[in-house]
This record gives C-alpha cells, sequence and structure tokens, in this order.
C-alpha cells in the first residue's frame, strides 16, 4: 500500500480555508491521546488548556499580550516566506529591537518628556532592521544562505542581552539582580483597557495585519513579493528586483520583530533582562504558516498560538502537567499544518499493493 | 598541555562531524532537512534515556541512533510522500525535537549520566602521542572517522552512491532512467537522522554525560553549515568540523583564563564564526553552484 499525489487542475478554494481548521482538529485529536498517556484525563486537560484562559477578563488580556508580538513578528515573516526570504532569525531580531529601544530609558532614567517613547518604538524597530540588515547584506552581496546566517545571530543577539544586562547596563541599586532599572512612567508603553493589562502592543499588531493585507491584496509591491516568490524568473521579465526584495522584506521583517521586542520590553515586562522571550520568534513561523501566510490569517493564528502558551501555564497549575507540553502541542500543530497544506494543491489517493497490480495486468 | 586540549577538542568535534555527514548524505541526495537540530536533541534524550533504563551506554547509543532516525520519517513523509515545503517541514522537525525532548527528559533532568567510556586498542594505545589521541577514544570517535571514509567510498566509488548523486543533481532524469527518486531519498533522509541521533547521544553520553533542556546548543545548525562549508565533500567535513571544535573548545580555554573579554562574547564566537566561513565559502557563486546538488531543496512528484 502506499499514497499516490494526483496534481488538481486548480488550487482548491474549499481546502485553503479548510487546511487550518483540519490541522487544528487532528492535533486536538493528538493531544486527547497525549493526555490520556500521560494518565490525565483528557477532557478536563483540553478544558484547561483551551477553554479555561479564555473565561476571564484578566487572562484574555493576557491573550493579547502574548498574541502581540506573536502576530507583529509573523506578518513580518509571511512577506519573508511568500518572497522566498527564508528569514528565521526573528528572535534575534527582537531581542536587538528590544536593547536599542530600552537604550534611551536606561540611559536618561530621569527624562521625563511624552517623546520618549515614540522615539523608542522608532529606534526598537531601527535596531530590528539593522540587525537583519547583516543577513540581508550578506545574501545580496557574497550569495550566503540567509537561514544559517540569520538564525547565528539569534545566538549571538542573546549572548549580548546577557552580557548587557548582567554587566554595563545592570541596575546597581538592584540587589545584583541582573536586569536594568525599571523604565520610568513615560517610558512604558500604556494599557489599552483599563480593566487589565493588553498593551498598545496588540493594536500596533492589528495595525500592521491590515496595512500588510492591504499591500498583499491592491499594491504593486504586495504583487512583486508573490511574483518574485513564486518564480524569480517570471519575476526579472516583469523587471522587479529579487536583490531589492531581499532588503525589503528582510527589512521589514526585522522592523516589526524589533517593535515587537520593544514592545514587549516596555509595555509587559518594564526593563531589560536576560530573557526577554519564550521564543515568540520562533512560534511566530508557526503563526506565519498557520494563518497560510496570509495576514488576516496571522491574527487568527497568532491568537490560537497565544492560547496554547496561556493553556501550557494555566494547566501546568491546575492539573499538574509540565509546560513543555504546549511547546509539543505547537510543533506538532506546524507538522499537521504542513501536511494539510497538501490538499489544497493534490488529491491524495491510497493505493493497495493489489489494486495497481491489476491496474497494470488490465 | 597540548594533548589534553587536543583530546577535549575531538570530543566537541565528533558531535559536528557526524552530523554533519549525515546531512551530506541526505543533501547528496537532493533533500534539504533543517532539521538536524531537533533530530540531535532527539537522539540525545532517547539516548540518555535508555543509558539510565538500562545500564549499558552502548544500548543508549543504539537508541540515539534509532530515535533519530525514526524521527527524521516524519519528515521524511511530509517531504517526500506529501510533498510538503522541506524549508517550512525542516523547522517543524526542530521545534517539534526541542518540544518533545524536553517533555521526555524531565524525569531525567539533574540525574547523574553514565559515561561511555573509551575502547583500548591494546600495543597501538602505547605509541607515545598518536596512541593516547587516536587509539583511546570512544566508539563515537571511531565511527565518526569510518564514516568520513565509508560515505567517501560510497558515494564517489560505488554504484548506489553515484545513483544517488544523480538523484541529488536531477531527479526527473533519475526517474526516467527507472532510478526510484522516493525510496532513495527516504533512505538518504534516514541515514541523516541515524547521524544526527548518534550525534546528540554523543552529547549526553560522552561530551556531558547528563540531560539537560535544548543541551545541542545549536550544534545542529553549526552541522548544516559545515555542510555548505565542505562544499559537499565528506574530508572537508572532517576538517571543518575540527575547526570548529577547535574555536569552541579555544574560547572556554580563553574564559578559564580570563583574558579580560567577557565570558558571553568568547561563547558567542563559534556562531561569528559559521558566519564568517559561511562569507568565505559563499562569496564565490561559480565554486558553490558547481558543487550544490542541483535538486537541493526541489520537490518531486513522480509523473505515472
Amino acid at each position: 500500500m502506499h499514497i499516490e499525489l494526483e496534481k488538481r487542475a486548480r488550487v482548491s478554494t474549499l481546502f485553503s480555508i479548510f487546511s487550518p481548521l483540519l490541522a487544528l482538529a487532528l492535533t486536538l485529536v493528538f493531544g486527547v491521546v497525549m493526555f490520556w498517556l500521560l494518565g490525565k484525563s483528557p477532557l478536563g486537560a483540553l478544558y484547561s488548556f483551551f477553554i479555561e484562559p479564555l473565561l476571564e477578563v484578566w487572562s484574555l488580556h493576557e491573550l493579547a499580550v502574548k498574541a502581540a508580538p506573536l502576530i507583529l513578528i509573523a506578518v513580518g515573516l509571511a512577506i519573508c516566506y511568500r518572497s522566498n526570504n527564508w528569514n528565521i532569525g526573528a528572535e534575534g531580531q527582537f531581542t536587538i529591537g528590544a536593547i536599542t529601544g530600552s537604550i534611551l530609558p536606561v540611559m536618561n532614567p530621569e527624562w521625563h518628556s511624552p517623546m520618549i517613547l515614540p522615539l523608542m518604538l522608532l529606534m526598537g524597530m531601527a535596531g530590528g532592521a539593522l540587525y537583519a540588515a547583516i543577513p540581508a547584506l550578506l545574501k545580496t552581496r557574497f550569495n550566503t544562505n540567509e537561514i544559517l546566517t540569520s538564525l547565528m545571530l539569534v545566538y549571538i543577539a542573546q549572548l549580548y542581552l546577557d552580557w548587557l544586562t548582567r554587566g554595563p547596563w545592570r541596575d546597581p541599586q538592584g540587589y545584583n539582580f541582573p536586569q536594568t532599572k525599571s523604565f520610568q512612567m513615560e517610558a512604558v508603553l500604556p494599557e489599552v483597557l483599563s480593566s487589565g493589562r493588553a498593551h498598545w502592543g496588540f493594536i500596533f499588531a492589528l495595525v500592521a495585519a491590515v496595512a500588510l493585507w492591504f499591500m498583499m491584496r491592491f499594491m504593486l509591491k504586495g504583487f512583486q513579493v508573490s511574483v518574485l516568490g513564486q518564480s524569480e524568473r517570471a519575476g526579472r521579465f516583469a523587471g522587479f528586483s529579487a536583490r531589492r526584495m531581499v532588503w525589503f522584506s528582510m527589512l521589514l521583517s526585522g522592523a516589526l520583530a524589533g517593535l515587537a521586542g520593544i514592545s514587549e520590553v516596555s509595555g509587559s515586562i518594564g526593563h531589560l533582562q536576560p530573557s526577554i522571550s519564550p521564543g515568540y520568534g520562533f512560534t511566530a513561523i508557526i503563526v506565519a504558516f498557520l494563518g497560510r501566510l496570509n495576514p488576516l490569517g496571522i491574527v487568527a493564528s497568532g491568537l490560537v498560538l497565544a492560547l496554547t502558551y496561556l493553556g501550557g501555564e494555566a494547566a501546568q497549575l491546575s492539573i499538574g502537567i509540565s509546560d513543555k507540553v504546549s511547546r509539543v502541542f505547537q510543533g506538532l500543530l506546524l507538522f499537521f499544518v504542513l501536511s494539510c497544506d497538501t490538499l489544497i494543491h493534490y488529491k491524495i489517493r491510497l493505493v493497495l499493493a493489489g489494486a495497481k497490480a491489476a491496474e497494470v495486468r488490465s | 598541555m597540548f594533548e589534553a586540549i587536543l583530546l577535549t577538542v575531538i570530543t566537541a568535534s565528533t558531535p559536528l562531524v557526524i552530523a554533519a555527514l549525515g546531512e551530506l548524505v541526505t543533501e547528496r541526495a537532493g533533500v534539504l532537512n533543517l532539521g538536524v537540530e531537533g533530530m540531535m536533541i532527539m537522539g540525545a534524550v532517547c539516548a540518555f534515556a535508555a543509558t539510565q533504563m538500562t545500564g549499558s551506554p552502548y544500548i543508549g547509543i543504539l537508541a540515539g541512533i534509532l530515535g533519530g532516525g525514526a524521527f527524521s520519517l516524519l519528515f521524511g513523509f511530509l517531504t517526500l510522500t506529501l510533498v510538503a515545503n522541506q524549508v517550512a517541514t525542516g523547522l517543524a522537525l526542530t521545534i517539534l525535537g526541542l518540544g518533545l525532548s524536553g517533555q521526555l527528559g524531565e524525569a531525567f533532568v539533574g540525574q547523574p549520566g553514565i559515561k561511555l567510556q573509551p575502547i583500548v586498542f591494546p600495543l597501538l594505545s602505547d605509541i607515545p602521542f598518536f596512541g593516547r589521541v587516536l587509539f583511546r577514544q570512544d566508539l563515537t570517535f571511531y565511527l565518526s572517522m569510518a564514516l568520513v571514509v565509508g560515505i567517501n567510498w560510497f558515494l564517489f566509488k560505488s554504484r548506489a552512491g553515484l545513483k544517488m548523486r544523480a538523484i541529488g543533481d536531477n531527479h526527473a532524469s533519475a526517474h526516467a532512467l527507472g532510478i526510484n527518486v522516493i525510496r532513495t531519498r527516504y533512505l538518504a533522509v534516514m541515514f541523516g537522522g541515524a547521524c544526527a541521533g548518534l550525534a546528540g547521544a554523543q552529547l549526553s553520553l560522552v561530551y556531558t554525560p547528563q540531560w539537560v533542556e535544548n543541551m545541542s546548543a545549536g550544534r545542529g545548525w553549526i552541522a548544516l553549515a559545515l555542510v555548505v562549508f565542505a562544499s559537499w565533500r565528506p574530508w572537508r567535513v572532517l576538517a571543518g568540523g575540527y575547526l570548529f571544535g577547535a574555536v569552541t573548545i579555544g574560547q572556554l580555554h580563553a574564559q578559564a583564563f580570563g583574558i579580560g573579554i567577557p565570558s558571553q562574547f568568547l561563547s558567542a564566537l563559534p556562531y561569528a564564526a559559521t558566519i564568517v566561513v559561511l562569507i568565505i565559502i559563499s562569496h564565490n557563486r561559480r565554486t558553490t553552484l558547481i558543487n550544490t546538488p542541483a535538486s537541493l531543496g526541489k520537490p518531486f512528484v513522480p509523473d505515472r
């Protein structure tokens, strides 16, 4: 018995909408099996993983806090991947954005001006973009593989942050904790509603998603992204420059990752510390694919992945499963998304060995 | 002193060499598996768990190989049977591997491990210097050397290797000649997974005999870079692997001596070195084009 693929005459609209949902359903089925193997009641576990966090106002706010960086990073990555540029170093650009954005409050803790916050956000974006410019430069100038270089830069960025917060930027009055001084009031990204912690980062994420959706749908730039991504040769005939597209997509995704970094530090943490992200930059890759590389789809998938983070924490407290389960969920989800996407372009047929032989004879 | 440093360099280089050799074979067959890091960490956790449960690190080594190989089948099924995007699937394999290994290994955190003991060759190991360095090593070192020689012979001297390279360079022509592209690629992917698993086993049984979450620390990615650096040739993988091992150990010794450079900067050296090496190798577009398997990363659906 084996599996045969038959190319569909046209892309299946049904499955382009249906495949992410199918992937989610399959992940849940696997979740049930996994919890059962761990000796927990599967339904109870799924309830505290995926339903409980949605029932309280404060945890809905937490959902927005966690979804904000995921969506911001993922919409940028979606443009990259659509144009066939594989930036997988968003975690590093996030970290550097957080660092450059924090320069002002760390260096001038006494500066109380409403100007400081916009400047911080801009500097965060610039930092992320500049860090993403390194793999872009290496790719355009030296033909270096951007997957490997952008990933190596993640490790370097994290070590740099570690050094800063333990070394020159450490708060001297901080009882030896490796962290900077808490940011002054004016440097903290405010909450959107008075009812909870959700900060403006979530609004930035929504704005970015809508803007990029508009670009992909209605603007020449978006068309260039799709054409160059599908066939560089076809793009060249149309007069589009693949080299410029490398720069555009990398700088854009870097800037958005940087914005996510400084928003997280300023809105959610309030100071710099050696570890500022539970792997947002990598989870955003899953978010991008689950959203089928469509900015609006990514808003939905970002909320789903944020729920797995929250659910992991909740399940750890209520039924005592390790929060690592959420990492497993995230990985499985990406696998199912990728395999279900096959259904969009191909019909899948199971062929039994006997049937094949009969076909040959006839 | 020099001998001691050389011995640590060998221990640091062996996992890189093994994992990169496996990926080299996979890529020669035209498949780009970016999941080396994930398969490596799965190998590490399987090897550690099996060793703790049976008390024998050799069973651990076997478990690492099987674990990595089995895990790579997931990648194989998605990219070869379902023709999913290889880059994305490789990333998925890494993300899932890091998560799953953390989950599986949770029970083993903090347990003292059992170290794989060296196999001493009588007489040969008494040769001054070379005997100590080459003939008092553990199984993984000997395997890494055998793999270099074996893979070199397989790829460039054997008929099956020629077919595999043909598939990597042009899968449509190979298919037209009657070579089973998908089956060969499955085998190549599993070989790569088994090697990555073995490399992971080396980490949790020899390099630091314990289980720590994310203990592969980017070595899988460095192995991927090594394949490019070696321009898909086994002997150059060996050279590159030892170069990286030397950088890793060198920075550790520099940290120990306290030469005034912050330890974080020294820890960043292997990653920075990877980037520099990639630049040096890739900037000559023509040599890269000649050496890269032409079908690398491209999807293949056989027409019937």
